[in-house]
């Protein structure tokens, strides 16, 4: 077979559509009371800021998109929000848990 | 099931709502079961966690048993759900389950040796809402992992199953146990699981209890050996980033202090066992003279996971002796793991020889240089009749 790498790291960029794809669940968990992850074999705790920006990854949106929207709600720096978001899905994607729509927009 | 390794999760989850959080919290709400659907399993891996004596077919939880065990799991807050065996796949009510699941609100995984899957059986499973796929290895090549897991072509059936698994778009895991015998596969298994397109490698050093523990002559490493394997491993996390997410056991036997068993006795997780029993972990039963509760009793889950002795009596750092009781990592690691130092020390109340500071360490430390060194490769093969040494099969 084939054992030559066929993936290759997603870097995410400004531009970027992010999506969480089917197998990682965003939710509330009445019982903890607190926003948490699904993903394979894993439970990961979101902040709060986390769970905004995430709730905002639909595939649609650029990052940049994602950024105007908090940082004109918390009326913060645009470019330290950028920062913290694509170091947030950068790791996220690295693990496979985030995945990026590549259309070109419409 | 293959060996396992419960994902280390924040302490804030066992956390109950309106509770003071905290690292100090000894137990809540426990995260995710692991559900022992059989112990049947066509393969007879020598170094197989489930117990020594395995429960038989007829003593199994029926399919009703099982949901209604489900419903009680999401009702206390559980949040995942691991299909393990044994094989799970040999439960012909599989896809019902993962359904049923589904249906409660538990994430489902599906931890396997995948050589019964067919991708129709897959694509069922897909649609009734399993979320992702474990398939288990026993080294790179036929010839070694057919010879691992006294099992015919499976290596061959596995990548076959590999393949469908991503087809029909579920997430895949792979999962390598190691030991002296397939180490030096490491580097062509990492390239497997990224040509199978995995997320996930878990890179698993054999646990020595049960199976295991009976076979250790003929799988713990050289500390040479695990040297090797700790460079590989970081030279591929390294490279890999992004496209494989590279998670590894360290064999205990040579490290320093002892890993952080089930992220704590009774703490996030628990097991079912193929007839109900609760355990704390899926070696629990290997603890001569513990009594276990089931769930075809007439007690709760909630109750079982609260009040029992089985979890209470190891539960947080209150039970600890010396070297452990004064100890700074004591709410790090919970002293290792209990089942280990009841197979090497004869008590499970004692540290886990795996740490340096057990008065065994050093003992047991030489004694898994000497069996490394002394070569004896003969395998016994896990199996309902106590099992069968490797020249008698053959
Ligand atoms: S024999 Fe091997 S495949 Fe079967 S349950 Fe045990 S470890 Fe898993
Ligand atoms: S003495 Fe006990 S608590 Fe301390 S590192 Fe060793 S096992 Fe862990």
């Amino acid at each position: 077979m084939d054992q030559t790498a066929r993936k290759a790291r997603p870097i995410l960029e400004a531009a970027s559509r992010p999506i969480l794809p089917r197998h990682v669940k965003l939710r509330f968990d009445k019982t903890r009371d607190r926003w948490i992850i699904l993903a394979p074999e894993r439970v990961l705790v979101p902040d709060d800021i986390s769970v905004e920006v995430l709730q905002l990854c639909d595939g649609v949106r650029r990052i940049s998109d994602i950024v105007a929207v908090l940082a004109e709600k918390y009326a913060a720096d645009p470019d330290l929000i950028q920062t913290d978001c694509l170091a947030l899905l950068q790791d996220l994607a690295d693990k496979a848990f985030l995945l990026t729509v590549t259309e070109p927009s419409p | 099931m293959t060996d396992q390794t419960p994902p280390v999760a924040d302490f804030q989850l066992v956390t109950r709502a309106g509770e003071e959080g905290g690292q100090r919290t000894t137990y809540g709400i426990p995260l995710a079961v692991l559900a022992e659907l059989t112990h049947r399993c066509p393969l007879q891996c020598p170094y197989c966690s489930n117990p020594l004596e395995m429960e038989v077919a007829s003593k199994e939880l029926t399919t009703a048993e099982w949901c209604s065990v489900m419903d009680e799991l999401a009702e206390i807050g559980v949040l995942q759900i691991h299909f393990s065996g044994g094989e799970p796949t040999v439960r012909k009510d599989l896809t019902e389950l993962v359904r049923h699941a589904t249906k409660v609100g538990l994430y489902s995984n599906l931890i396997t040796s995948a050589v019964m899957l067919t991708k129709a059986r897959l694509q069922d499973l897909a649609d009734a809402g399993l979320s992702h796929v474990q398939i288990s290895v026993q080294g790179a090549e036929d010839g070694l992992a057919d010879r691992v897991g006294g099992f015919k072509n499976g290596h061959a059936k596995k990548l076959e199953a590999a393949r469908w698994t991503r087809e029909v778009g579920l997430p895949l895991t792979i999962n390598a146990v190691m030991h002296r015998q397939n180490l030096h596969q490491l580097p062509q298994i990492i390239d497997l699981a990224v040509a199978l397109d995995a997320d996930r490698l878990e890179v698993a050093n054999v646990q020595y209890y049960g199976w295991a523990l009976k076979n250790r002559e003929a799988l713990i490493p050289s500390f040479a050996q695990v040297e090797e394997t700790n460079r590989i491993v970081a030279e591929a996390q390294d490279r890999l980033a992004g496209v494989l997410d590279i998670d590894y056991v360290v064999p205990d036997y040579y490290a320093q202090r002892p890993k952080q068993c089930m992220g704590g006795w009774g703490r996030q997780f628990f097991n079912i066992s193929p007839a109900g029993k609760v355990l704390p972990c899926h070696a629990a039963e290997s603890i001569t003279g513990m009594e276990f509760d089931s769930v075809r009793g007439n007690k709760s889950i909630r109750w079982i996971w609260d009040n029992s002795e089985a979890f209470n009596t190891y539960r947080g750092t209150g039970w600890m002796p010396e070297p452990c009781e004064s100890c700074e990592f004591k709410e790090i690691d919970f002293g290792g793991c209990r089942c280990q130092a009841h197979a090497l020390t004869g008590s499970a109340g004692n540290t886990d020889p795996a740490c340096a500071k057990s008065p065994l360490h050093a003992e047991i430390f030489a004694r898994a240089a000497t069996e490394a060194a002394e070569g004896q490769d003969r395998f016994i093969y896990r199996n309902f009749s106590g099992g069968t040494a490797e020249d008698e099969v053959s």
